[in-house]
C-alpha cells in the first residue's frame, strides 16, 4: 500500500508540472508586453518596469522564471500583483467561500443523486424511474447559468418570494445552499444516472442472489452488499468532481455575486494580473490531482478485492 | 475535468460514455443471440427504429439543422434590424419572443443564431474526436512507454478546469479591447474547446482499443503478418468506433452549451456574430426586467442539447446488448 501511494505521488509530479507550466506559459509568454495598460493612460515609468521585471523574473528565460515562481510557491509565497497587493492574502479570503460552496454542492449532488439512483435502479422502468430519467436529461441539457438565473429570479423576492436569494460578502452555510445546489445540479444528474446503471448491473450478480438466499433482510442486501459494490464508479466521479466544481464555480459566483475564487480569477484575467491567475489555477490543479489520488485509495476501502502492491 | 459537458466541470461525459466502452467487448456475443446472425450496427438500427426518444431527437435535430442552413424559411425579419422604440418589449403577436435591448427581434435572432451555435458544436466535436481518437488508438495499440507518455500528456490537459482554461486561452489570444473578426473568433472558440476536451475522447478510444486488441481476430491478423496500419484500420477501428461515436453525439450537445457559457462570460463569440450564446450574454444585465431575452435563446440551447444527449443515450442503449 505504502509503495503504491508513493508511486502514485511520483506519477502526479510530471502532470502537475506540465499543467501548471502550460498555464504559466499561456499567461506570461504569449502577451508581448506585460506592462501594457498597467499605469493608466501613459507608459510605465522605466524604474517601475525595472523593479517589477526584477521581482517577477521577467528577464529570465521562461523555464527559469517558472521554476523560480514554483520555488516561491513551495515556501507559501504567492507573490504580489502589479499594485503590490499580496495574492496569498486575496486567495485566503475568497478560497474558504468557494470551498464551502463546492463542498455543499458535492454533498447535495451525492445525497440526492445516490438516493435517486438507488430508488430507480431497484425499480427499473416504473413511474419514478421515468421521472428521474427525464429530469436528469433536462438537468444535463440546462446550462448552469440558466438554472442559476431562473432559480434566483423565481425563488427570490421578485418571484414567488420563497427565500432570500442574495448572498452577503461573508456568506453563511444557509446562504450558500441555493448556489451550491445550482453548482451541483449538473453533476447530480450524472451521479443519479451512474448509480442507477451501476445498481441495475450489480442487482443480477451472484453475491446479491446469495445474500437474498441466505435470508438477509432487504435493507442489508441493498445497503451493504449492493450499494458498496455499486458505489465505486460513483465515488470516482464525485472525487474528481470537486476539482471541477471549484473550477466551474466561476459561473455560479457570477450569477449570485459571490466573492469567491471565480470572481478573483475572472478579474485577474481581465486585468492581466498573471500572478493571480497562475496562483489560483495551480491551487485548483493541486486539488484535482490530490482528489484523484484519494479516490484511488478509497477503492481499496470500498472493495477489499482490490489490492495495491 | 476538462469537459465542457458540464462547464461546472465534468468527468460527466466521460462517465456517461464510459458505459459504451465495455460494449466493445460484447460486440461478438450480440450476434449469437439472434437466430439469424446480424451485424452490431444493423441490430442496433432495428432497435433504434422502434424507439420514440430516437425519433423525437432526430426530428428536433433535423429542424435545428434546417434552421441553421436556411433561417429565412422560419422568419422574414432581418436579425440585424434594430428599432430602439421597441427596446425590451415583451413577447406579442408581432414578435413572438419580444424584443431585446437594441430593439432586435428575438425570434428572428434565435432562428439566425442556430447557424453559429451549431457550427461551433460540430467543428469542436469533429476536432476533439479526431485528435482524441488518433492519440487514443496509438496509445492503446503502442508499446507501454509510448502509452504512458501519451496518457500523462492527456492528464496534463485534463487537469485544467475547462472554464478556467478556456478563459485563459481566449483572453490571452484576444486583448479585451480588440475586436477580432468572425472567422477568427469562431476558430478560437472551437480550438480552445477541442484543446481542453480531447483527453476524454482519447481515454475512451484508448480503453476500447485495449479491449479490442486482446481479441483473437487481432492476434490472428498479427500472426498472419498484417502490418500495424492494416490491423488498426481493418480490425481495431470498426470495433472501437461505437463508444467514441456515442461520446461524440453527447459532446456535440455539450459543446453547444459550452459556447453559450463562454459567451455568457463575455469571452466567446461576440457581436456582430449572431448566436444563441451571444444573445444570452447580451441579456445578462437585463434579465430581471426582461426575462424573455434570456429564456428564449436559453430554451433553444437546452432543447438542442437535450436532443443530442437523448440521441446519444438511445444509440448507446441500442449498441449495448446488456441493456436488452
Amino acid at each position: 500500500m505504502g509503495r503504491y501511494v508513493l508511486r502514485r505521488l511520483l506519477q502526479l509530479i510530471p502532470v502537475f508540472l506540465g499543467t501548471t507550466f502550460l498555464i504559466y506559459a499561456l499567461v506570461w509568454a504569449i502577451p508581448q508586453d506585460p506592462f501594457a495598460g498597467k499605469c493608466g493612460q501613459r507608459p510605465c515609468d522605466p524604474a517601475y518596469i525595472a523593479e517589477m521585471s526584477q521581482k517577477l523574473n521577467l528577464n529570465d528565460p521562461l523555464l527559469v522564471q517558472y521554476f523560480k515562481y514554483l520555488g516561491n510557491l513551495v515556501v507559501g509565497d504567492f507573490g504580489t500583483t502589479f499594485n503590490g497587493i499580496s495574492v496569498g492574502e486575496q486567495i485566503s479570503t475568497s478560497w474558504p467561500i468557494t470551498l464551502k460552496m463546492g463542498i455543499i454542492a458535492l454533498i447535495i449532488e451525492a445525497v440526492i443523486g445516490i438516493i435517486a439512483g438507488v430508488l430507480t435502479g431497484l425499480r427499473k422502468s416504473g413511474f419514478l424511474d421515468n421521472l428521474v430519467l427525464v429530469s436528469t436529461l433536462f438537468l444535463i441539457s440546462l446550462p448552469v447559468f440558466v438554472t442559476g438565473f431562473v432559480l434566483r429570479l423565481y425563488l427570490g423576492p421578485q418571484g414567488f418570494d420563497l427565500m432570500d436569494t442574495s448572498v452577503s460578502s461573508d456568506p453563511t452555510f444557509g446562504e450558500l445552499i441555493l448556489p451550491g445546489f445550482v453548482l451541483g445540479s449538473l453533476s447530480m444528474a450524472y451521479v443519479a444516472r451512474l448509480t442507477r446503471s451501476s445498481i441495475v448491473e450489480n442487482r443480477r450478480s451472484d453475491y446479491v442472489r446469495t445474500a437474498i438466499a441466505k435470508g438477509q433482510p432487504q435493507t442489508r442486501v441493498v445497503g451493504i452488499h449492493l450499494l458498496r459494490n455499486s458505489l465505486i464508479p460513483v465515488i470516482t466521479f464525485l472525487g474528481t468532481d470537486l476539482g471541477s466544481l471549484l473550477g466551474g464555480a466561476i459561473v455560479t459566483e457570477g450569477v449570485f455575486n459571490i466573492n469567491g475564487i471565480g470572481g478573483l480569477i475572472f478579474r485577474g484575467i481581465q486585468e492581466k494580473e498573471g500572478v493571480m491567475v497562475t496562483g489560483i489555477v495551480t491551487l485548483l490543479v493541486l486539488v484535482y490531482l490530490l482528489m484523484s489520488l484519494l479516490v484511488d485509495l478509497l477503492y481499496a476501502v470500498l472493495d477489499p478485492r482490490i489490492r495495491y502492491e | 475535468m476538462s469537459d465542457p459537458g458540464s462547464v461546472s466541470g465534468g468527468a460527466g461525459l466521460e462517465a456517461s460514455a464510459a458505459a459504451g466502452v465495455d460494449q466493445a467487448s460484447h460486440v461478438d456475443d450480440s450476434s449469437q443471440k439472434q437466430r439469424k446472425p446480424r451485424s452490431l450496427w444493423s441490430d442496433a438500427w432495428g432497435e433504434l427504429r422502434r424507439k420514440p426518444t430516437f425519433i423525437i431527437s432526430l426530428v428536433i435535430i433535423a429542424v435545428i439543422v434546417l434552421m441553421a442552413i436556411w433561417p429565412t424559411l422560419f422568419t422574414s425579419v432581418d436579425p440585424r434590424a434594430a428599432d430602439l422604440d421597441k427596446s425590451l418589449q415583451a413577447p406579442s403577436g408581432d414578435a413572438w419572443f419580444g424584443y431585446d435591448l437594441q430593439g432586435y427581434d428575438v425570434y428572428a435572432r434565435a432562428m439566425h443564431g442556430a447557424r453559429a451555435s451549431l457550427l461551433v458544436g460540430i467543428f469542436a466535436t469533429v476536432l476533439t474526436v479526431l485528435i482524441g481518437s488518433i492519440i487514443g488508438i496509438i496509445a492503446g495499440y503502442a508499446k507501454t512507454w509510448l502509452d504512458s507518455v501519451l496518457s500523462r500528456f492527456a492528464d496534463i490537459f485534463a487537469g485544467i478546469p475547462f472554464v478556467l482554461g478556456a478563459i485563459v486561452i481566449l483572453t490571452t489570444l484576444n486583448a479585451p479591447t480588440e475586436n477580432p473578426g468572425v472567422a477568427r473568433i469562431i476558430t478560437q472558440v472551437v480550438l480552445s474547446i477541442a484543446v481542453l476536451s480531447w483527453p476524454v475522447a482519447m481515454r475512451i478510444m484508448r480503453s476500447a482499443t485495449l479491449v479490442a486488441k486482446q481479441q483473437d481476430y487481432v492476434k490472428a491478423a498479427r500472426g498472419l503478418g498484417a502490418s500495424p496500419l492494416r490491423i488498426v484500420f481493418r480490425h481495431l477501428l470498426p470495433n472501437t468506433v461505437a463508444p467514441v461515436l456515442v461520446y461524440a453525439t453527447i459532446a456535440l450537445g455539450a459543446f453547444i452549451g459550452a459556447e453559450a457559457t463562454l459567451a455568457f462570460l463575455g469571452i466567446g463569440l461576440r457581436p456582430p456574430v449572431v448566436s444563441w450564446g451571444v444573445m444570452i450574454s447580451e441579456s445578462r444585465d437585463y434579465f430581471q426586467s426582461a426575462p424573455h431575452m434570456l429564456l428564449f435563446p436559453a430554451g433553444f440551447v437546452t432543447i438542442t442539447v437535450l436532443a443530442f444527449v437523448m440521441l446519444g443515450d438511445a444509440v448507446r442503449d441500442a449498441l449495448d446488448p446488456k441493456s436488452r
